[in-house]
């Protein structure tokens, strides 16, 4: 028998084929050429422009709106590419709402940003469509690099290395390329397998030998890596997940919500993917709205995010935060989880309300139980194997503005290294600018 | 209320809103309609003399320039006059006449510069009861390529003798449509009033190339491959036509000669602003082959709306009321100064009065590190650059300076007095006071 929204336990197939299709894809349906002409004619052009500051990797956001303004999507996308190799996909995942759009004068004015980041879609989808990869590499430096892992930040390390025309070898332990580009973000802000197509498009530019299923610390050690390259660079990402610290952690059906949106992410049918009746996710974070959304959109009837202060702390947005709730997401606040209960397998949460003092988070002593048959931890990622002899601090590695760290010859970016925010365009202006800074060491 | 009627020589109309002679008036079924939706009245679509009528390309007639969201901004035509025959045209006349007496219904005219021509077609047209005629010495393609339309227009001579020759063959007001494609306006409307012409009508189209097509190196609008240039109107010509308009009034050999004002005319305050530079009506084209006839519920509510803030009872009382006001250079006053004025809480910091001042003009705005910007007054000339390009509407503004103040930039007192440049002392013509 079919199992709906309401089937207990954690089952596969609560919703149909075609429901299941609609909610998975594009959020954002992109913008044709007309909403394109008249969403760039709003742009100020303005002068020293805010939006371009607030930008990590520094897009010259006027001139490609003006380019596409003028007819030329293609000039437009050369432009966001030159600072931005992912462009395409920042301009699908980036929380512009906290980034550029939020520093629009229109956005001051009235309210309503230009709007960036589909325009930026447009511009790279346009590009991208025609199969043109619009960089040259230059001739061969004969310099080697290793960069580890492939996502945002070692994508966009290798391809700058690899166009000023040195030798990349690319390392990622998993089989896949992305990083959590493609196992990481929500389904429905990358559909059409964006992540894996743009990853081919990139790897055009030449030079860049991918070594994939090659683990770092098991495979291949730091020392290997430095004695036989002129240089490395560390774009190895959060891999582990942090403990909840209550008891029946253990109890199955408490799962990482990273490892849950990865396997969402691969999965082939997601008619096939089992999720919880009633769903928990503690957390506040980016990763626990996309946990949340996506277990309400596989037909989970009662999707909880239950986040340990107020929601104005959350570090995902507001607009996530409004997404998940008009998502069907109920987001519960200044709750502690103390116990999960149930025999084997989880059956009920047990919250904690709590009141923030300047003492910490303390218990009200009120108690909480919800029903749950799953509970998603995203309460933050760590740094899985931290190589050895490298400065760590906070559980990073700790770089300076170039992305050096205490090695030399090893340069580290993204989310494993302290400083900046842990997002997708972060990494990539890290990968980017350690990049340059490797260049010009080598080049001396 | 304010009452919208008119009386431009003797021909009455419930509003001063004219279709201008062009495709909107081009046959029966259109003016009916027209006259439904409340126009004041129309020219007809301009007539040709008996015979086989002439023929129009059978490919594109209009290019068009366009703003932001494609709103159209400028429209261009190598239409001719009317391509259907004079009987046709002549019997439909009559018949929408007969049916809405109450409205304005002036017939276009452009037949061959001879003398028989005119006799020929005034009393036809005479017999349909039509209120007046208008005289198309403006059409800039094709006809004047035949020694008509503004091929006339532009020689003042031809516009005296045509002219004369319609008053002297019939009682109907002569009203002659004007070409802009010349130097000095006044000359063919002194013409046409030498002439004996009851009123002048202005401006008919200009010429114009709106675009190149880049991969096929044609002219827009291309037939065939090739383009030839077009008559230009809409909102981008009112600034040409309003200035073609004060002219006239404010000349001398003109003052007084009635004008029906033409050009761009879009909304209620278009036609206001034709009003008060002294046009007795307005005649629209182009916003009604963009928005349609409807447009004429939006010029007349807001044409009466605006008088009766303004206290004005009839269309007349405005008629050239902005007149006197218009001068020549030399006459303004260089003892006015002022200086601009950036509004702190409306400024949204978008920074485009830094570049336009600091790249283009006297490097009299200042900008901070966190983007406050800052009008410097010690290098201010008041050129209203920043104002033009400033998004928030009176964000920007002149403030005139009192005078006895010293003028930061030159350091000068501020004169109360009125001072132009014919007594400026830097002026080489100025008589030194003995
Ligand atoms: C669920 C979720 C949703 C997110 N949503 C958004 C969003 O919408 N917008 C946004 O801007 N950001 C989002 N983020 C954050 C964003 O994905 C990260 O900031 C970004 O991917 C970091 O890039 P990175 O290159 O540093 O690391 P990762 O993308 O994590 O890539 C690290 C790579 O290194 C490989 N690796 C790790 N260890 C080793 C090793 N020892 N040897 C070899 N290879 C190794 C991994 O397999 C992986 O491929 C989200 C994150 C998560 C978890
Ligand atoms: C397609 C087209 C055809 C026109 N044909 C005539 C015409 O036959 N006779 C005439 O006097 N003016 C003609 N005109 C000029 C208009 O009457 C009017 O003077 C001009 O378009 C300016 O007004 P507007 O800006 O409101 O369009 C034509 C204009 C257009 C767009
Ligand atoms: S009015 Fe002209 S000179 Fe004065 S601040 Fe504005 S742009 Fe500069």
């Amino acid at each position: 028998m079919a199992s709906n929204t309401m089937t207990p336990g954690i089952v596969s197939g609560r919703l149909s084929e075609d429901e299941i299709k609609k909610n998975f894809d594009d959020l954002y349906t992109p913008l044709d050429g007309h909403e394109a002409a008249v969403a760039a004619d709003r742009c100020y052009f303005c002068y020293d422009a805010p939006c371009i500051t607030a930008c990590p990797t520094a897009i010259d956001i006027p001139l490609f709106i003006r380019q596409i303004q003028t007819g030329t999507p293609e000039a437009a996308a050369k432009t966001i590419l030159d600072q931005n190799i992912l462009g395409g996909m920042c301009a699908r995942v980036c929380p512009t709402e906290t980034l550029c759009e939020e520093a629009c004068v229109r956005e001051a004015a009235e309210g309503k940003p230009v709007e960036i980041g589909r325009l930026q879609r447009f511009a790279t989808d346009t590009l991208m469509d025609t199969g043109v990869h619009p960089f040259m590499r230059a001739s061969d430096t004969g310099k080697s690099i290793a960069v580890v892992g492939t996502g945002p930040a070692g994508l966009a390390c290798a391809h700058r290395l690899a166009m000023k025309g040195h030798s990349v070898t690319l390392y990622d332990a998993k089989s896949k390329l992305g990083g959590l580009n493609e196992f990481g973000i929500a389904a429905y802000k990358t559909a059409g397998n964006f992540a894996e197509k743009e990853v081919n498009w990139l790897l055009q530019i030449g030079g860049i030998t991918v070594k994939s299923g090659v683990r770092l610390g098991h495979e291949i050690s730091l020392d290997d890596l430095a004695d036989a390259f002129d240089a490395v660079f560390l774009g190895i990402g959060l891999g582990g997940v942090n403990a909840l610290r209550a008891d029946g952690e253990d109890k199955t059906g408490v799962e990482d919500a990273v490892s849950f949106i990865a396997h969402l992410r691969q999965a082939s049918d997601l008619t096939k993917l089992p999720v919880g009746r009633n769903v928990i996710v503690v957390g506040g974070g980016m990763t626990a709205v996309d946990a949340a959304v996506q277990s309400k959109l596989l037909g989970a009837e009662n999707v909880t995010i239950a986040y340990r202060r107020d929601q104005d702390r959350m570090s995902a947005s507001r607009y996530e935060q409004d997404h998940a709730t008009s998502s069907g997401v109920r987001i519960l606040t200044n709750v502690v989880l103390r116990q999960i209960i149930g025999n084997g397998s989880v059956c009920e949460a047990e919250f904690e309300y709590v009141t923030q003092t300047d003492a910490g988070l303390t218990g009200t002593g009120e108690i909480l139980r919800l029903p749950a048959d799953q509970i998603f931890k995203a309460i933050g990622q760590t740094l899985e194997t931290v190589p050895d002899r490298l400065d760590i601090q906070g559980g990073k590695i700790v770089v300076d503005a170039a992305g050096r760290t205490s090695m030399p010859k090893i340069w580290a970016g993204g989310d494993c290294t302290a400083g900046g925010e842990d997002l997708t365009v972060t990494a990539v202006a890290e990968g980017r600018d350690a990049a340059e800074d490797i260049h010009n060491t080598l080049m001396v | 209320m304010a009452d919208l009627s008119t009386n431009f020589l003797g021909i009455k109309s419930p509003n001063p809103f004219w279709l201008a002679s062009a495709p909107p008036t081009d046959k029966e079924y259109n003016v009916r309609r027209a006259f439904e939706a409340g126009w004041g009245g129309v020219v007809w679509k301009t007539l040709g003399s008996e015979g086989p009528p002439v023929v129009n390309v059978n490919g594109p007639r209009y290019g068009a320039v366009y703003g932001a969201d494609r709103r159209l901004l400028g429209l261009n035509n190598i239409e001719l006059i009317t391509d259907r025959p004079l009987e046709v045209n002549l019997r439909e006349i009559k018949a929408c006449k007969r049916d809405y007496p109450d409205r304005a219904m002036i017939v276009s005219l452009m037949v061959p510069c001879e003398e028989a021509a005119w006799k020929a077609i005034l009393p036809l047209v005479e017999d349909t009861g039509a209120d007046g005629i208008e005289l198309n010495f403006g059409c800039p393609h094709g006809m004047s390529e035949r020694g008509m339309g503004a091929a006339v227009g532009q020689v003042p001579e031809y516009i005296e003798m045509v002219t004369r020759w319609c008053k002297q063959y019939s009682r109907m007001p002569v009203i002659v449509k004007l070409t802009p494609n010349i130097t000095d306006v006044r000359k063919p409307a002194a013409a046409a009033k030498a002439g004996g012409a009851d009123a002048v009508s202005l401006i008919n189209t200009i010429n114009s190339i709106t675009s190149v097509d880049l991969d096929t190196m044609s002219p827009e609008p291309s037939i065939d491959g090739k383009g030839s240039h077009g008559g230009y109107c809409g909102p981008a010509v009112k600034p040409i036509a309003l200035s073609m308009v004060s002219e006239i009034a404010r000349d001398p050999e003109t003052h007084g000669l009635p004008i029906s004002g033409i050009g761009g005319i879009t909304t209620w305050r278009d036609a206001a602003e034709f009003i008060s530079l002294g046009c007795g009506n307005v005649q629209v084209c182009t916003a009604a082959m963009t928005y349609g006839f409807k447009i004429v519920d939006e010029l007349k509510s807001g044409l009466s709306d605006w008088m009766d803030e303004k206290g004005y009872a009839s269309v007349a009382d405005v008629v050239g009321r902005a007149v006197p006001n218009v001068t020549d250079w030399q006459y303004l006053n260089l003892n006015y100064v002022a200086k601009a004025k950036i509004d702190q809480d409306a400024c949204i910091k978008c920074g485009r009065c830094y570049a336009a001042c600091e790249d283009t003009s006297h490097q009299a705005i200042s900008m901070s590190p966190d983007r406050v910007f800052e009008v410097i007054d010690e290098e201010c000339v008041a050129c209203n650059l920043c104002v033009n390009v400033c998004p928030v509407e009176d964000c920007i503004t002149m403030e005139p300076m009192t005078a006895g103040d010293i003028d930061p930039r030159t350091g000068k007192v501020v004169e109360p007095e009125y001072a132009n440049w014919t007594s400026h002392p830097n002026n080489p013509s100025t008589q030194a006071a003995e």
